[in-house]
């Protein structure tokens, strides 16, 4: 766990006279599950647009998979995956379909896309519904089908946004086995979430306020150095702290 | 009442804090008469001429000189003898030929009579038959003017004047049909799409559970486009008259109540749309595809109806556009009263009594 | 008093052919009293925004019937219209429209004034006062999700219904926003909430899980954890992914989901000691340390443990 996969240095980013994200540093090693904690309008989806190239900094350095978020955008994204609550998947084509759509956009071809498809399908336990429309699933499935995708191409990280917002807590539970089967074969995960318990899953938790990250450990650790009996206390005693309320 | 009148207040605020939509909707009428008034029209001016004089004498002369002081022709060359006529189509240096024959003067002066050829480019028949026409009166001006003796008592003179538009102005012809299409375009589209804009939003379920009457918030919606759209008949009035020079030689508030009634129809066809459509692209899609088009090309606006095939005629019956536009020509165009138009006045006030019925039997005070 | 009543209510899908179709509601019966914070339990699809439509008179049903405040949801529904609040899933707020205008708007709507209904939100207000004059739409989540519950407010209603308001809200915000439904609670406001965060589920008085538009089971959060019959153990150690594996393949388990920083386990025998646990880990090979403690169970427990019956 010494390889880092995402190295920020100082990362700031302002609009107008407002600073989203200000001077944030931190690093995520390889096979990590990092999560990315923080109050609504704290600068998260700011911080994770810049570091999935899709926003460039107004200043400080960062660089994803080896390559600069300044520079390399291109190539940062080719080596990530992303996954949100709000999209994720085409709900008019069939679970197929969008395997086989998003495993073309990531330059997998041939052989080897329809080696990972049925890999897929198999680990989901997908394989008779194949062919059924994505709107037709229930949520739980789509999630795991979602994220099943967005590392169907063995990207160096994964950028998870909410991923669990409004299943079951069963369904949660099976989404997360994922994310640790994900994290074990090496592949880094960057997630937000506002489940307090799944903070606790994460080998370690930063947490955003105002812009600024106000702590970063261990679960364990931040709750012996905030005196605090769960994740949501520490969260609870930092996010409070926040001036700012408004996005 | 009081609810009635927050929830215009709140329509305003909308339609104000959207200052490029509100644009688009104030200047849509100044573009449309530009581009027609302007831009697309009907009449053909400074078209190219090309002569080939072959009589070189006093009456050829004379002759092309009246044709260069037609605004319709601008002389552009004149062809030498051992020209190719072909080549002059050919490399588009001519819209029409004119041959005058050798001979020409003295031919007139023996014995009245000779001949011109008018070569015309035949692949674009409404030109060329316009131009042959516009040449032609030319000729027989030319011919009364310099030779009136031959007009003998038995010759008959047709003596043709153009009524209600003595120059043929085309915009005679296409403010009417402007004016329907802006206002159905305004009042039918926006008020759909505001409509089905709260059904997207959520905000209709709380407004539906709420005391508001639900046709309170239908009629608080049409209210800002109504005035939105008298507006606009105000800009193409005042456009019309001072920019193309267009007369009002009927009654001016009967035309800005025709114009209402008509503001009216196409309100209660935009609530029949917002019934049906359930997102905004919907609304907007039926707007175009089912008022938009029907305006265009079966109101007479473009086409003449006259001249469809029955079928097309009998559905022209029911583009309330069509009836629009001809009360407009009839008390703008020939200043004719309320009288003339009663008919279409009972046709756009059944249609949008009918539209309106549909609706409210339509409109839901649930969510399916 | 009961001021919600449900009997029977069966709601379907729409869908092309009668065979096909789902349902969304499938026989809810439940009441709420007067004054009380009535929870719906449950995640995204249980049916938990048709049955609230149906109790707003939005939605009819296709079976069954339903007093709110003792007015009948189909036949008087322009009764419940003027006495019920409503805040629907997405906050239904004019996002062009600043916070005053927003609540003036809504005040006038429903037949009176802000300034007349001022003393039931103006605990909520004061925290809203600073961005009145601010756009609803440049407001943050936490923010407009007080602005939607002022609008939903501002007729002084009888019973409140809450889709969802706590969905995508950060926690310091959710623990504010169950605050506020604290205190409209002893102001005598009967409140109906619905939401998927099961740690909510203990604000409430009393709790309805729905799972595919039945109901698992309705009940005080005390009563319902009371009821859950078997010994449930919280397990912890460094390595907690292969411990959580381990246990799964364990023959003597029966449950085993990860739960924060513990894993929740039951077990087929009900009399298992640690030792039996301790042992079995011995001989996988997982030497580290284990805590392993006997816990008493949450509502989360408990629906997971309804969801697999």
């Amino acid at each position: 766990m010494n390889n880092k996969v995402i190295q920020t240095e100082n990362l700031t980013k302002t609009f107008g006279d407002f600073t989203a994200v200000n001077t944030i540093s931190f690093d995520v090693y390889e096979g990590e599950i990092f999560g990315f904690l923080g109050a609504n309008g704290a600068g998260k989806t700011t911080a994770m647009r810049m570091l999935s190239g899709l926003s460039t900094p107004s200043s400080g350095k960062a660089s994803v998979a080896g390559f600069d978020v300044y520079r390399q955008t291109e190539s940062i994204k080719k080596n990530i995956g992303y996954m949100s609550q709000k999209f994720s998947l085409y709900e008019d084509l069939t679970i197929r379909e969008n395997i086989e759509l998003f495993g073309g956009i990531y330059g997998l071809r041939g052989r080897l896309l329809q080696e990972k498809k049925m890999a897929l399908l198999k680990n989901l336990e997908l394989e008779d519904d194949q062919m059924k429309l994505v709107s037709s699933i229930p949520l739980g499935w789509k999630q795991k089908l979602a994220f099943s995708i967005a590392i169907l191409h063995e990207p160096r990280v994964v950028f998870l946004d909410e991923p669990t917002g409004g299943v079951d807590p069963i369904t949660r539970r099976k989404f997360w086995d994922l994310i640790y089967a994900a994290a074990a074969k090496g592949i880094t995960v960057f997630v937000t979430t506002h489940y307090m318990d799944e903070a606790e899953y994460c080998n370690r938790v930063s947490i955003m306020v105002d812009g600024k990250i106000e702590a970063l450990d261990s679960p364990d650790r931040l709750k012996i150095t905030h005196a605090a009996g769960s994740m949501d206390e520490v969260f609870q005693q930092l996010a409070r702290r926040a001036v700012r309320k408004a996005d | 009442m009081k609810q009635f009148f927050s929830f215009i207040q709140k329509e305003f605020y909308h339609i104000f804090r959207d200052p490029r939509s509100l644009l688009l909707l104030l200047l849509m009428p100044v573009a449309l008469m530009v581009i027609f008034g302007f831009a697309v029209t009907n009449e053909i001016k400074n078209n190219k001429l090309a002569i080939m004089d072959l009589s070189r004498d006093e009456a050829s002369r004379k002759l092309i000189n009246r044709f260069s002081a037609s605004p319709y022709f601008d002389l552009s060359v004149l062809v030498p003898e051992s020209a190719s006529l072909e080549t002059i189509f050919h490399k588009n240096k001519a819209a029409m030929v004119m041959v005058i024959p050798a001979h020409f003067n003295e031919d007139l002066m023996a014995s009245h009579a000779t001949t011109l050829q008018l070569l015309a480019d035949g692949s674009d028949p409404n030109t060329a038959n316009s131009l042959i026409n516009y040449a032609s009166a030319i000729i027989g001006d030319y011919q009364q003017e310099e030779f009136p003796e031959t007009a003998s008592a038995f010759q008959i003179v047709p003596i043709t004047r153009m009524l209600y538009n003595p120059e043929l102005k085309s915009a005679f012809f296409f403010v009417p049909g402007v004016m329907g299409l802006i206002l159905m375009l305004i009042s039918a589209m926006m008020t759909s799409v505001s409509i089905v804009r709260e059904k997207e939003l959520g905000t209709m379920e709380v407004l539906l559970v709420s005391p508001l009457k639900p046709f309170m918030i239908v009629l608080a919606k049409a209210v800002p486009y109504l005035l939105i759209a008298l507006v606009n008949v105000l800009t193409i009035i005042a456009l019309s008259v001072w920019v193309l020079g267009l007369p009002i030689r009927g009654n001016f508030a009967l035309l800005l109540g025709e114009s209402t009634l008509f503001i009216l129809s196409c309100l209660s066809l935009g609530l029949l749309i917002s019934t049906a459509a359930q997102s905004q692209q919907i609304a907007m899609l039926i707007s175009l595809l089912g008022l938009m088009l029907p305006t265009m090309m079966l109101s007479g606006f473009i086409f003449p109806i006259e001249n469809m095939p029955m079928p097309l005629q009998v559905i022209s019956n029911i583009v309330p556009a069509k009836w629009y536009i001809r009360t407009i020509k009839a008390i703008m165009l020939k200043g004719l009263g309320l009288g003339a138009v009663w008919k279409e006045n009972a046709i756009l006030l059944g249609m949008t009594l009918f539209f309106l019925a549909v609706s409210i039997k339509r409109f839901k005070i649930r969510l399916q | 008093m009961e001021t919600i009543i449900v009997e029977n209510i069966y709601k379907y899908y729409p869908a092309a052919t009668k065979k096909e179709r789902n349902k969304a509601l499938n026989g809810i019966s439940f009441t709420v009293k007067n004054g009380e914070i009535f929870g719906l339990i449950g995640p995204d699809g249980a049916g938990k925004t048709s049955l609230f439509h149906i109790l707003t008179t939005l939605l009819l049903a296709d079976g069954g019937r339903a007093t709110v405040d003792g007015f009948d949801v189909v036949k008087d529904y322009k009764q419940i219209r003027k006495r019920v609040g409503y805040m629907p899933g997405r906050f239904s707020l004019y996002q062009d429209l600043t916070v005053e205008e927003n609540l003036q708007f809504f005040a006038t709507a429903f037949e009176t004034t802000v300034e007349k209904n001022l003393d039931l939100i103006h605990e909520i207000y004061i925290q809203l006062e600073p961005f009145k004059k601010r756009r609803a739409g440049k407001l943050s989540g936490g923010m407009k999700q007080k602005l939607a519950l002022c609008c939903a407010l501002i007729h002084k209603p009888s019973v409140l219904f809450l889709d969802e308001p706590t969905t995508g809200v950060d926690p310091v915000s959710r623990k504010e926003f169950w605050q506020m439904l604290k205190s409209l609670q002893l102001q005598g406001i009967t409140t109906i909430v619905s939401t998927p965060y099961m740690d909510e589920a203990n604000l409430c008085d009393r709790i309805g899980l729905l799972q595919n538009g039945s109901l698992l089971g309705i009940d005080t959060p005390e009563n319902l954890t009371r009821n859950f019959g078997k010994p449930l153990f919280a397990l912890k150690a460094e390595q907690m992914y292969p411990l959580l594996l381990h246990m799964r393949a364990y023959d003597q388990t029966a449950t085993c989901y990860g739960f924060g920083d513990y894993h929740h386990i039951t077990f087929i025998d009900p009399h298992i000691q640690q030792a039996d646990i301790r042992s079995y880990l011995q001989g996988v090979g997982f030497t580290e340390p284990v805590e392993i403690r006997q816990i008493a169970p949450g509502i989360e427990d408990c629906f997971m443990d309804l969801l697999n019956h």
